[in-house]
C-alpha cells in the first residue's frame, strides 16, 4: 500500500481539485487531511457510515465557588489566556476566567493553584468520520472553530485511512494536505511514500514551492511537481520547471487554466468526471505518471 | 486601526488586497503592512521593502542541568505535549514539542531546569516606500508558527492603519493574527470551496467578535451564492473584484494590480472608504 500526500505551500493553487480528479482515476482510500478547511467533500459527497469525536488536549476552567481572586494562575499563564473578570458583569464576586481561545492547554494554572479551583480536564476539539464515497472509502474531519491540535487530528486521519486500506486491501491512500508548512502539514507528510506539490505560475508559487520542497526534503520524502494552470504565464511556468529540475524534483506535469474546473465544482463533480475538456485531460497525464513514479521501486 | 486581512480557503487574493490596501492608503495615512502568514510569506514579493532589521524569533524551552537532576519526574508528569520525558532516571527534551508553558522549570524541585531558547523563526522590517513593512519567517520544519506571528504583532510601529496579512484556515495561526484587531475583511471567491470556507471563516471572527465584512474577489468566476449568502447573514460586501487577466498577470510577475487595473485600484479605493467609515462609526 501507498500513501502519497497533495500538498501546495501556498493555499488555492488548486490541491482539492487535482485530488477529486485523482480519487475518480485510482482505486484509493481518501484521507481529507486539511481539517482547517475541508473542502474534499463537497465534491464527493460522502455518506457518513461512522462519526467520531476527537479530543486532542485539555483546557483549564476556574470554578468560581473556589476562586478567591489569589491570581496566581494569571501570574503563571504565559498565553495571557487568564484575565480578571469584570466586577460589574460578574456580579459580587470578583474572580479570574480562562479565555478558551487563548489557553493552550499547558496546565500550569492547574497545578499551581493554592485553591485547588481550577479543573483541567480533556476537551472536544472536533468530529472525524469514515464515510463512502463513489470512489472508494474516505476518512475526513470538521475540527471545531477555533480550535487547536489539528496536527494531531490529522496524524489520526491518515491513520484511519490506511487501516481501512489495509482492511479493504486497496493499494493507494490519496491524502489531501493543507496549505503552509506548519503543523498540520509536518503531520500530513512524515512517514509518506511521495508528496506532489501543487503549484501555480506565479512568484508567490514559486516561492512558496521552494519552502514547501525544503520542508519534503527535511523530512526525506521524495516529492513531484504539478504546475496548474501553467498558461496563466509561460514563462513563469517554463522558471519553475528549471527550479524543480535544479532541486532534482520532477515534474509530473503541467495542468491548462480552464473554466471547466470551477463549473466541476459548482456542479459536485471531478474535473475528470465533468467531461472532456482540455484540464480534465491534462490532469490525466499527470495521474499517469504519477502512478508510475508511485510504483517505481526506490 | 488594525485591519486583519484573512480568509478561511487559501489563493483567494488576501495578500493582493492587503499589499493594494496598504500602498493606497499609505498617501494618505501612516501605515504598517504586517505579514503574520508566516508559513509562506509573500507580501514582500509585491511590496519589495527594503529590509533594514532582522531579528531571531524564540520560543522558551526547558535546559537541564543533569548534575542537580535526581530524575523524580515531576517535569514529566507536568507536561502536556511530550516535550520532556524522564527515561531511567535520564531527562530528554524535545524542544519542537515545547509549547514554552514553563510548567517544568516551575515545579522542579531541584531547581536543575533554567529557561533556554529555542530559535523557530525570524523578524524582518524595513520601509516600502511610505509603508513600514514586517513580516515573520518560520523556520523549515518548525511545527508552531502562533510565537512567530506574536513577535511580528509585539512589535507592530505606530500607525493610522495597520493592515495584518493573515494565514489561511480557521485554527491556531488564524486566531493569533487576527487576535486585537478592530476589523476583520474576509477576501473570498464566489465558487462552493471559497464560499464552505468563507462561512467558517466567518465563524471564526464572530466567536472573537470583531467586526467584519467580505470582499468577494474574482467576482463573476463561479455562482452567486456567496452574494446570496452574505445578504442572508447580513454581513456587508465592502467590495466586489472583478475577475481580470491583467490582474492575474500582475500577480504573477509581483506586481501590484493597482497598477495593473483602474479598476482594482477603484475597488481597493472603496473598500478604504468603508473602512474609514468603520472606524468612525466605533
Amino acid at each position: 500500500m501507498k500513501e502519497l500526500i497533495v500538498i501546495s505551500g501556498k493555499g488555492g493553487t488548486g490541491k482539492t481539485s487535482i485530488v477529486a480528479s485523482f480519487a475518480a482515476l485510482s482505486q484509493s482510500v481518501l484521507a481529507d487531511c486539511d481539517v482547517d478547511a475541508a473542502d474534499l467533500h463537497l465534491v464527493l459527497s460522502p455518506d457518513k457510515i461512522s462519526s467520531h469525536t476527537f479530543s486532542g488536549g485539555k483546557r483549564a476552567e476556574i470554578n468560581a465557588e473556589k476562586c478567591t481572586a489569589c491570581g496566581t494562575c494569571a501570574e503563571l499563564c504565559r498565553f495571557e489566556a487568564i484575565a480578571k473578570t469584570d466586577p460589574a458583569t460578574a456580579g459580587a464576586a470578583l474572580y479570574f476566567r480562562v479565555d478558551p481561545v487563548s489557553c493552550e492547554g499547558c496546565g500550569v494554572c492547574a497545578w499551581f493553584c493554592p485553591e485547588k479551583a481550577i479543573h483541567f480536564g480533556p476537551v472536544v476539539n472536533g468530529e472525524w468520520y469514515i464515510s463512502t464515497t463513489r470512489h472508494g472509502p474516505m476518512v475526513h474531519a470538521k475540527l471545531h472553530i477555533a480550535e487547536e491540535n489539528s496536527g494531531k487530528l490529522v496524524s489520526l486521519i491518515r491513520k484511519q485511512a490506511r487501516q481501512a486500506a489495509e482492511e479493504k486491501n486497496i493499494p493507494l491512500v490519496l491524502v489531501d494536505g493543507s496549505p503552509g508548512i506548519g503543523c498540520p502539514v509536518i503531520s500530513s507528510i512524515t512517514g509518506a511514500d511521495m508528496v506532489l506539490i501543487v503549484t501555480e505560475p506565479t512568484l508567490s508559487g514559486l516561492h512558496d514551492l521552494d519552502r514547501v520542497a525544503d520542508l519534503a526534503a527535511h523530512f526525506s520524502i521524495p516529492a513531484l511537481v504539478c504546475i496548474n494552470k501553467w498558461d496563466i504565464n509561460p514563462d513563469m511556468s517554463d522558471h519553475i520547471a528549471r527550479r524543480a529540475e535544479e532541486r532534482d524534483l520532477q515534474v509530473a506535469g503541467r495542468v491548462r487554466y480552464d473554466t471547466m474546473v470551477t463549473d466541476a465544482q459548482i456542479h459536485k463533480l471531478s474535473v475528470v468526471e465533468y467531461g472532456d475538456s482540455g484540464s480534465a485531460r491534462d490532469i490525466r497525464a499527470v495521474w499517469r505518471q504519477v502512478e508510475t513514479e508511485l510504483n517505481r521501486p526506490r | 486601526m488594525i485591519v486583519a486581512v484573512a480568509s478561511g480557503k487559501g489563493g483567494t487574493g488576501k495578500t493582493t488586497v492587503a499589499t493594494n490596501l496598504a500602498v493606497t492608503a499609505s498617501r494618505d495615512y501612516s501605515v504598517a503592512y504586517l505579514d503574520c502568514d508566516v508559513e509562506e510569506p509573500n507580501g514582500a514579493i509585491f511590496l519589495k521593502p527594503d529590509i533594514t532589521r532582522d531579528v531571531p524569533v524564540g520560543t522558551p524551552i526547558p535546559i537541564v542541568d543533569q548534575e542537580k537532576c535526581t530524575g523524580c519526574g515531576k517535569c514529566a508528569a507536568i507536561c502536556q505535549f511530550s516535550a520532556i520525558v524522564v527515561l531511567k532516571k535520564q531527562v530528554l527534551t524535545f524542544p519542537e514539542l515545547c509549547h514554552g508553558c514553563a510548567g517544568c522549570w516551575l515545579v522542579c524541585p531541584e531547581g536543575a531546569i533554567s529557561e533556554g531558547q529555542h530559535a523557530i523563526g525570524r523578524m524582518q522590517s524595513g520601509r516600502a516606500g511610505a509603508v513600514a513593512f514586517s513580516q515573520g519567517v518560520l523556520d523549515i520544519g518548525q511545527a508552531m508558527s502562533p510565537p512567530v506571528i506574536r513577535a511580528v504583532k509585539s512589535a507592530m510601529p505606530p500607525a493610522d492603519m495597520v493592515f495584518v496579512d493573515c494565514p489561511p484556515g480557521t485554527s491556531c495561526p488564524v486566531i493569533e493574527a487576527i487576535q486585537h484587531s478592530d476589523y476583520v475583511l474576509l477576501v473570498t471567491e464566489p465558487t462552493p470551496f471559497g464560499l464552505h470556507d468563507l462561512k467558517l471563516a466567518v465563524e471564526t471572527v464572530r466567536k472573537l467578535a470583531i467586526p467584519f465584512g467580505v470582499v468577494i474577489n474574482r467576482a463573476g468566476s463561479g455562482d452567486s451564492n456567496t452574494q446570496q449568502f452574505c445578504r442572508d447573514e447580513d454581513i456587508p460586501i465592502l467590495a466586489e473584484i472583478a475577475d481580470e487577466r491583467q490582474v492575474a498577470e500582475a500577480y504573477s510577475r509581483g506586481l501590484l494590480a493597482c497598477q495593473a487595473s483602474s479598476a482594482y485600484q477603484a475597488s481597493i479605493t472603496a473598500i478604504l472608504k468603508a473602512l474609514r467609515r468603520e472606524e468612525k462609526a466605533t
